[in-house]
Formats: C-alpha cells, sequence, structure tokens
C-alpha cells in the first residue's frame, strides 16, 4: 500500500515497481543469515555428533528451535529472492522464465514449511 | 513490427577478471546453497520421524554423491558468506578502490577454501558420529 499517486511512481526512478524493497530485504536478510550461519555451525560443530538423541536434545531447547525456525523461514526467503533475480537475468523467453519463477518459490514455500514443521516437532517433542 | 532481440544482462560482453570472476561465483554458490537448503530441510524431517528413519537418512546423507554436496555446500557457505560479507561493505561505499577490491577478492577465495575444508570436515565428524 503506497500513498504515491501512479503518475508520480512512473516519473521516479526505477521500473516503480518493488525493486527497492527486493534489493533492501536480500540485504536484511543476508545480515540475519550472517549472525544464524554462524550459529548454525557453531551448535553442529559443538553437538559432538549427529545422533538422532543429540540432535533431538539440542532442537528441544527453546532458543535453539526458535533460531532453527529463524534459520530455515530467513534462507528461504533470501533464496527465493536471490533465485528469482538469477532467473530473471539468464531466461529471456517469457514463459519459461514465468515456469522457472514459479516452480522454484514453490519449492522453497514448500520445504520452508517441512522445516519449519519439522522444526516445532522436535521441539515438541514429537520426535522422540 | 518485428521485434528486436532485447538484451539482457550483459554477462556476455565482460572481459573474464577477478571481479566478475568473484561476482558470478557468487551467483553459483548461492544456487548450491538453494540445493543444501533442501538437504537441510530432508535433515530436519528425518530428524523429526524418529530414530529410525533418521539412521537410513544419515546413511544416505553419508553415501559418496551427497557427500560431494554437502561438500560444495560447505564450500559455498563460506564463500557466499565472506563475499556476501564483503558486498554488503560496497553497499555501504566502501572498498571500491582496485588495490582493496582486489586485496577483499582474494581474502575472500582463499579464506572460503580454507574455512569450507574445514567446515566440511566437521559435517563429516558429525555425521560419521552418526553412523
Amino acid at each position: 500500500m503506497s500513498l504515491r499517486s501512479p503518475l508520480r511512481r512512473v516519473t521516479g526512478l526505477g521500473s516503480a515497481k518493488g525493486g527497492a524493497s527486493h534489493w533492501y530485504v536480500q540485504r536484511v536478510t543476508a545480515v540475519a543469515l550472517v549472525l544464524l550461519g554462524f550459529w548454525f555451525v557453531a551448535a553442529l560443530a559443538s553437538l559432538g555428533g549427529a545422533s538422532h538423541a543429540n540432535v533431538v536434545g539440542w532442537l528441544a531447547s527453546p532458543i535453539s528451535s526458535a533460531l532453527a525456525v529463524l534459520l530455515v523461514v530467513t534462507a528461504a526467503y533470501h533464496a527465493l529472492l536471490g533465485l528469482q533475480v538469477v532467473l530473471e537475468d539468464y531466461v529471456a523467453d517469457h514463459g519459461k522464465r514465468l515456469a522457472a519463477l514459479l516452480l522454484v518459490k514453490f519449492a522453497l514455500v514448500v520445504a520452508a514449511v517441512i522445516g519449519v514443521l519439522a522444526v516445532l516437532r522436535i521441539a515438541f517433542g514429537a520426535a522422540a | 513490427m518485428a521485434q528486436r532481440a532485447r538484451p539482457l544482462s550483459p554477462f556476455l560482453h565482460y572481459r573474464w577478471q577477478y571481479t566478475n570472476t568473484l561476482s558470478i561465483l557468487h551467483r553459483i554458490t548461492g544456487i548450491l546453497l538453494s540445493i543444501g537448503f533442501f538437504v537441510l530441510v530432508y535433515w530436519l524431517a528425518a530428524v523429526a520421524a524418529g530414530p529410525e528413519s533418521y539412521q537410513s537418512a544419515i546413511g544416505i546423507l553419508g553415501s559418496p554423491p551427497v557427500q560431494l554436496i554437502l561438500f560444495g555446500t560447505a564450500f559455498s557457505f563460506c564463500y557466499h558468506l565472506l563475499n556476501g560479507v564483503r558486498h554488503l561493505f560496497f553497499d555501504l561505499g566502501h572498498g571500491f578502490g582496485t588495490r582493496t577490491a582486489r586485496k577483499s577478492g582474494w581474502a575472500v577465495a582463499i579464506g572460503a577454501l580454507a574455512l569450507g575444508l574445514g567446515l566440511w570436515m566437521v559435517l563429516r565428524a558429525g555425521l560419521g558420529g552418526a553412523l
């Protein structure tokens, strides 16, 4: 929702669509992923072997499961924005581009929902 | 009216040098990380499904082709993270000098190889403990 008139938008810079916010969110999620990435690697390294009990015990803590959910959602969103730019740059044909964009977006959203539900299942003790 | 073929990204016109090599590597590693994201979700889903399915998933994750994907993901993670931070500095207007950009580029490339190898060994050791 914008209060700018259509005329104001077309006389402005760029395509007057959502380019600026796309660019900005790509960077916000990038900064978040730097932090979440460090957390995830540190957590994996200090797990002492990825046995089922170890992983469940780790993800059962509220902070770990919250950060894991954030990691999955943020990574999916960042990947969606990034792959969108790649496809828009290199797939010239409009039909193929639309099909590829839809496929990538659907796949990432489905994977993100599966990932979040998996973490919640573990967090609520249903994975033992 | 015949429609002229319109130019897209001018990625075919650039002379090959370190700047566009690092830039295209950022995109390639981003695509590899997207594949790695699906592996991460598969792993989480296997944990959630219980110990038995987790064991069979670990067997798949430990197989040579998936190990190759994991190595690619580990390297891509380190490269994309380091070069991403480099680009965030670019976005803030820093580091555009030729010498600075070349130095940070080398730091990213060497750092990514070293850290990627380390991360892969951590992943391997972790998965090995579960086998």
